[in-house]
């Protein structure tokens, strides 16, 4: 079946929805008050698993499934309460419901210890008679409850040779009531032989007591068949209690024999054609149900049916799948689009026309109009970061049980988007940090209650966008920083001298140094080799920045800014040894056009900037960049102040600044290869390839000619280097 | 004339079982999220068989089926597609006017037999 993987992912797409859904209504149960459609949101989604599941084979997703939906549905028919303690088993049963989806989407086996004891803990819920009643995972349950008179059943396989059976069958009204229809089933037996049929109609009342809606005939059916018994119970399942069925096996010695006469009822119509599939209408004027009219008093069922007037009536919003190249192929042609854009602009210009023209206000126009275009398009690829917050809220869970500590998690803005990639790559970083917020952030629940908090510690994430950037707080309600022992840490390493006299955020920002890790003791959850530095880097690959806040007793919060898209940056258009090139804006921090006086030479190639009393070290790009500076240009160029992830200051050198403006980014790597300092190129609106400068880099690239003089670093050193 | 089947299951992915093995098997497909949809839907393909899952919001499959049954007076066959197989189920799927059942995880070819068989129609 060639439609089958494309169905197996739509599979996997929907569990994705409705594990968030599983989750957000976990949450929901929390609240005391919750209503009983919340329990059955929650039902269904775990169901729902378990249905698509079934369809694609996987057992152990099933099994999972079926063991959760059950305790589920005890809650769901209160016959279970729901504690604090269901409530976690049932969050843990949907993370790990998650890690098997994921598991078999990626076809890989699951991580099956945690799974074994969150069953245990499930069946544990399990009455002896909830786990006998295991789910069938035959293709079609074929049982036959109904009061059927199974004559010679037992050897029925022995011997497939032609066997006459006689039926007898009167129906119920309830069998026209539920849509069957006689004919249709004889059809249906007429298939496994030869059928005689005929109908008795000595019941059938006079016209005046008729009742279209009860029948009043009694069907005998003949059949000669080769296939067992069992085809034919199959034919009748569905109608099992809805009519009275005889079914006598009379064994053929011989298949040729003629078959025994059918009993003759004495009835004064002929019999039925033995073919009724051809000739249903001998029999249809008075074997046509009349269920129509069957205002049959609603049963108990009816108060089953949830009333539609339910409010919470919200259909799930219409979506269209897209394959992610073809948006990013769109996003490309955009990009291409803005350049185009910029060229067509600049020709304008060239031609000087009059201001008010009615060509530069067309193209004022068209300017938006492209914009909105981008912003559209971008907007496809920006996913809401709940998803990832609720990965978060797993975290704390996992973290706080292998801590002993209690946290739970808060979220604001999760319907905040981000561009998919962005989202991606932010996963592990963020995990990092969460898992660091309740292993090094929050307090044990005894040091919390003798510091009269609530026992249960709060991480809190938050979202936003702000000017242009995204906002993503992490933030917890613990001890704040202990900043003497990071101190003494980063001294003890050697990652500050000793007499360094640092700011509260310096020290801080400590931790985002390579190699520094406070835990004195590693823990088992965060002390796993990666430290803030690998979240720092994570983070500026995305072209973002994180920083930290922390007030002691209070809390600490890191927040991270990145931009809104990757494809596209505002950036200053610079000239480098008469290149044109361009640095993203979100990397500095100020541009100065220095004087004379505060530019300090040290060593043989060194030189400093001196601003507000802090001197700076000077990186030329030109130089690093292994570019001849243009000696005739300005003398001292511009200077760009940059921070680097040592949370250094660098001033980085630069001819002029002609413009600020948004450019496309275009990756050098695949066409071309990787330049040092270089992190991609864009296309002017003259049609001129501009790099695109990468401070970072070029800072580091520098630092093997000068040698690193970080800012933290005794101020009357540097005086005394300065003037020597 | 092609045999119209109404799908209501609230899971995409079921519906999209059904799509494919009743649309190969010359079915005219339709289907419905939920039961209050299934309903409306009825009325506008006015279909020849009704597929209904029975746990979905809004109104659940025993709804379906009884509202199918008393209020649009048919008599189409209704067959309850379902992950249980409890006799309980059956009576309450019965008692609300179902045709037949079908558990799932379903097969293709016994689907369509059973849908033919039903309907009369050979698609």
């Amino acid at each position: 079946m060639s439609g089958q993987p494309s169905i197996r992912d739509t599979f996997f797409e929907e569990c994705e929805e409705l594990l968030e859904a599983l989750v957000e209504g976990l949450a929901d149960m929390e609240d005391p008050d919750h209503s009983k459609e919340t329990v059955n949101a929650v039902f269904r989604a775990v169901h729902s698993i378990k249905g698509g599941a079934g369809a694609f084979g996987l057992d152990e997703l099933v099994h999972f499934a079926h063991t959760f939906e059950t305790v589920m549905d005890k809650v769901r028919s209160d016959t279970l309460d729901v504690d604090p303690e269901l409530l976690r088993l049932f969050q843990r049963s949907g993370d790990q419901l998650a890690d098997l989806v994921e598991a078999a989407r990626d076809d890989r086996d699951p991580n099956r210890d945690i799974q074994v004891v969150v069953l245990a803990e499930l069946q544990k819920y399990l009455g002896d008679e909830d786990e006998e009643e295991e789910i069938e995972f035959d293709a079609m349950g074929l049982d036959f409850g109904g009061p059927l008179d199974l004559t010679d059943i037992s050897d029925d396989s022995s011997e497939p040779s032609s066997q006459m059976i006689s039926i007898r069958f009167v129906p119920k009204r309830s069998l026209f009531e539920n849509g069957h229809e006689p004919l249709l089933l004889f059809d249906a037996i007429a298939e496994l032989g030869t059928l005689t049929v005929s109908a008795d109609i000595s019941a059938v009342p006079d016209f005046d007591e008729f009742d279209s809606d009860e029948p009043h005939i009694v069907w005998e059916l003949t059949l000669e068949t080769d296939e067992s018994e069992t085809v034919l119970h199959e034919v009748f399942e569905f109608v099992d209690s809805l009519c009275d069925i005889t079914i006598t096996v009379h064994r053929n010695e011989s298949a040729s024999e003629p078959p025994p006469a059918v009993v003759d009822l004495g009835l004064p119509e002929e019999p039925v054609a033995p073919e009724p599939s051809s000739d249903p209408t001998a029999a249809e004027p008075l074997a046509k149900p009349v269920a129509v009219a069957s205002p049959s008093s609603p049963s108990s069922a009816a108060s089953a049916a949830a009333p539609a007037a339910d409010r919470d009536h919200r259909g799930p919003k219409p979506t269209l799948r897209v394959d992610l190249d073809r948006v990013d192929r769109l996003i490309n042609t955009v990009g291409e689009l803005i350049i185009n854009q910029a060229m067509i602009v600049q020709r304008i210009e060239e031609l000087d026309l009059p201001s008010g023209a009615n060509l530069t206000n067309e193209l004022e126009a068209y300017k938006l109009l492209a914009r909105d275009i981008q912003e559209g398009v971008m907007a496809i690829r920006a996913q809401p970061v709940k998803p990832l917050f609720q990965r978060m809220s797993r975290i704390v869970r996992e973290a706080s049980d292998a801590t002993g500590k209690s946290a739970r998690m808060v979220t604001v803005g999760d319907s905040t988007e981000v561009d998919k990639t962005v989202i991606e790559r932010l996963a592990d970083p963020l995990t990092h940090m969460v898992r660091n917020a309740v292993d090094h952030g929050l307090e044990t629940p005894e040091k919390r209650i003798a510091a009269g908090k609530d026992e249960v510690g709060t991480i809190r994430m938050s979202a936003a966008h702000r000017s242009g950037s995204v906002f993503i707080e992490i933030g917890d309600d613990g001890a704040g920083l202990n900043r003497p022992r990071i101190l003494e840490t980063a001294i003890n390493k050697g990652l500050v001298s000793p007499e360094a006299d640092l700011t509260e955020t310096e020290i801080d920002n400590l931790l985002f140094l390579p190699g520094f890790s406070t835990a004195s003791e590693v823990s088992n959850l965060s002390g796993r080799g990666v430290g803030m530095d690998v979240v720092k880097n994570a983070v500026q690959a995305l072209g973002g920045r994180v920083s930290i806040t922390s007030t002691p007793g209070k809390g600490t919060t890191f927040t991270i800014v990145l931009p809104l898209t990757l494809a596209v940056m505002d950036g200053f258009v610079i000239s480098v040894a008469q290149e044109t090139m361009v640095i993203p804006i979100a990397s500095i921090l100020e541009t100065v056009t220095p004087n004379a006086r505060d530019l300090h030479r040290i060593g043989l190639n060194g030189e400093v900037l001196r601003v507000r009393g802090r001197y700076v070290p000077i990186v030329d790009v030109a130089h690093n960049l292994g570019l001849e500076r243009n000696s005739d240009s300005n003398g001292n160029g511009v200077l760009l102040l940059v921070e680097t992830e040592m949370q250094e200051l660098n001033a980085l050198r630069v001819e002029a600044i002609h413009d600020q403006r948004q450019v496309v980014i275009k990756s050098l790597e695949s066409n071309y290869g990787r330049i040092p300092g270089v992190s991609a190129a864009t296309i002017l609106g003259d049609g001129k390839i501009a790099l695109i400068l990468d401070p970072e880099e070029l800072v580091k690239l520098n630092s093997g000619d000068v040698a690193p003089m970080p800012i933290i670093a005794n101020q009357e050193e540097l005086h005394h280097a300065a003037h020597t | 004339m092609t045999t119209k089947v109404l799908a209501i299951d609230d899971s995409r992915t079921i519906r999209n079982l059904l799509r494919l093995s009743l649309e190969t098997a010359g079915f005219e497909f339709h289907s419905a999220c939920d039961g209050v949809e299934g309903v409306a839907r009825f009325s506008e393909v006015n279909p020849d068989v009704v597929i209904t899952d029975i746990n979905m919001p809004n109104m659940d499959g025993y709804g379906v089926i009884e509202t199918l049954r008393t209020k649009d007076k048919t008599s189409v066959p209704i067959i309850v597609l379902t992950t249980e197989s409890s006799d309980d189920l059956k009576a309450r799927a019965r008692a609300a006017g179902a045709t037949g059942w079908i558990v799932k995880p379903f097969d293709d070819t016994s689907l369509v037999s059973v849908l033919r068989r039903l309907t009369g129609h050979a698609a």
